[in-house]
């Protein structure tokens, strides 16, 4: 009993420390097994509804976004010294709030002369502010796109030229079908009209910033 | 126990009945006190929480307590009235991005008996809440009593404002109007702007990249199921900890100043 309680050394085998029923070689004892075994039993219980939960939550995040071509008018429609808005639906099944407005124009040789641009038909741009997402507008008469929120301006090919937004104005791909212009997915692109893959509005493609924006699952690179 | 929980009060103690008396010559009053301390006592002698109960109503309060120490008290009543109009606002509530849940927001306003009260009480009172709370803050601020022991009161007390924050930013969804669509459009892109980890989270919140109608289920869910949920068990620790740690006195409240002999000699 005193080599029990003072443990200088304590043997692990349950049959030297004079354990009632214990088994030669056993080192593990019953209440520590019972102990373990009810603590992996709950962990298992709490596990089986907290590891779907936050799958049902997270999902979205990895889970990839499908993009479809959708069709914006007859190629006659559109002139290369001014916008069309035209509306296309980015998310089905949302009624209004699915849809949102792209500015659209024939390809102008005289405007669109970097090289990224050179071989597109036409232009399509999302309506969609690149500071914090609100719907810009094309205004005629200054030849700009402004936004109603914090006062970003962009010049007509979407490249900024006041207010807070980081970078452009996303495009959206476009091509020709059966005298038809489609318009496909969205693509971010930087001060010199590069294109990127599609970025959330604030995130900037130029100098340090865009570092600090990791690639995201859901959507293609 | 007994040495910590204050005793019962005089108005509530029963007056034991005088031997020579019939107990059913006592007057009504006193025969329905004797009703309602025996269900007292029923209860008590089965959950003993009349002492955890008197720690927590009869506890003595510094010298110069006044108007601004109910602030705290005026910020829960605030949470009760939006916990309690936002279970009735629910009854009627359908998240539908589809146009369904703008509908029923236009069904609980115009059509529904005292709708536009119970609506109207919603609205305003998250408004109410963060004004209060924010008096609250600067009242424990400029008395002072943040300082220990009261630590965890504060940070405790901090989270709940963010959680009120969270609070009313996903109910600024829900009515689903042009305002509430577009100010939740520039919140979740606000969050992906966060670096590193923002897209992410804005992804999360959206349900996606694009705002779709899980954002509106989301926004719901965490609105009236997850924050409440969280506050109610936050508010419970913030009001353990006052009863347990007890209220400062005002800062202009000086300890009972002891007779120096020093200021004697001077005055002499």
């Amino acid at each position: 009993m005193a080599a029990n309680g003072n443990n200088r050394y304590r043997s692990k085998y349950t049959l030297d420390r004079g354990m009632p029923g214990a088994f030669p070689g056993e080192t593990v004892t019953r209440r520590r097994f019972m102990t373990a075994t009810a603590h992996t039993a709950g962990a298992i219980a709490a596990a089986s509804f907290t590891v779907p939960a936050l799958g049902f939550a997270l999902a979205p995040v990895f889970e990839r976004v499908q993009h479809h071509w959708e069709i914006a008018g007859p190629t006659d429609m559109f002139v290369d010294n001014n916008y069309v808005p035209v509306t296309i639906t980015t998310t089905p099944g949302l009624g209004e709030v699915g849809k949102q407005l792209v500015y659209v124009r024939k390809h102008n040789p005289k405007l669109d002369t970097d090289p990224y641009d050179r071989n597109r038909p036409f232009i399509a741009i999302s309506n969609r502010c690149a500071h914090a997402g609100c719907p810009v507008r094309w205004v005629e008469a200054a030849e700009r796109f402004i936004c109603p929120c914090h006062g970003g301006v962009y010049d007509i090919l979407g490249r900024r030229v006041g207010g807070p937004p980081p970078r452009p104005l996303d495009r959206f791909y476009t091509r020709v079908r059966n005298g038809m212009v489609e318009i496909g997915p969205r693509y971010s692109v930087n001060s010199e009209l590069r294109p990127f893959s599609p970025r959330a509005p604030g995130e900037p493609l130029d100098g340090i910033g865009q570092y600090f924006y990791p690639a995201q699952f859901d959507e293609r690179k | 126990m007994a040495k910590i929980n204050p005793p019962v009060p005089k108005a509530l103690r029963e007056e034991p009945p005088t031997p020579t008396e019939d107990p059913r010559s006592r007057t009504p009053q006193a025969q329905a006190l004797e009703a309602a301390t025996t269900v007292v006592d029923w209860l008590d002698e089965r959950t003993s929480l009349s002492g955890p109960g008197r720690w927590f109503l009869f506890r003595k309060v510094p010298k110069g307590t006044n108007w601004a120490y109910t602030l705290g008290t005026a910020t829960m009543f605030a949470f009760l009235s939006q916990a309690v109009t936002g279970v009735i606002l629910a009854m009627y509530y359908r998240p539908e991005a589809n146009g369904g849940a703008y509908e029923s927001v236009r069904h609980i306003t115009n059509e529904v008996f005292w709708g536009q009260l119970v609506q109207g009480m919603h609205l305003w009172g998250a408004s109410v809440m963060i004004v209060l709370i924010f008096l609250h803050m600067g009242k424990t601020f400029l008395f002072g009593a943040y300082k220990y022991p009261r630590e965890l009161t504060w940070v405790i007390g901090v989270v709940l404002l963010i959680l009120t924050m969270v609070m009313a930013l996903t109910g600024y969804l829900l009515p689903f109007d042009q305002r509430a669509y577009w100010a939740t459009v520039v919140a979740t892109n606000i969050t992906g702007t966060g670096p590193f980890l923002g897209p992410y989270l804005a992804d999360f919140l959206r349900g996606g990249p694009e705002f779709t109608t899980t954002t509106l289920s989301r926004f719901y869910a965490i609105h009236m199921l997850v924050v409440p949920g969280l506050m109610i068990a936050l508010i419970g620790a913030h009001l353990y900890l006052v009863t347990r740690l007890g209220t400062t006195a005002p800062p202009w409240r000086k300890p009972k100043e002891k007779h120096l002999p020093q200021a004697a000699e001077v005055e002499v």
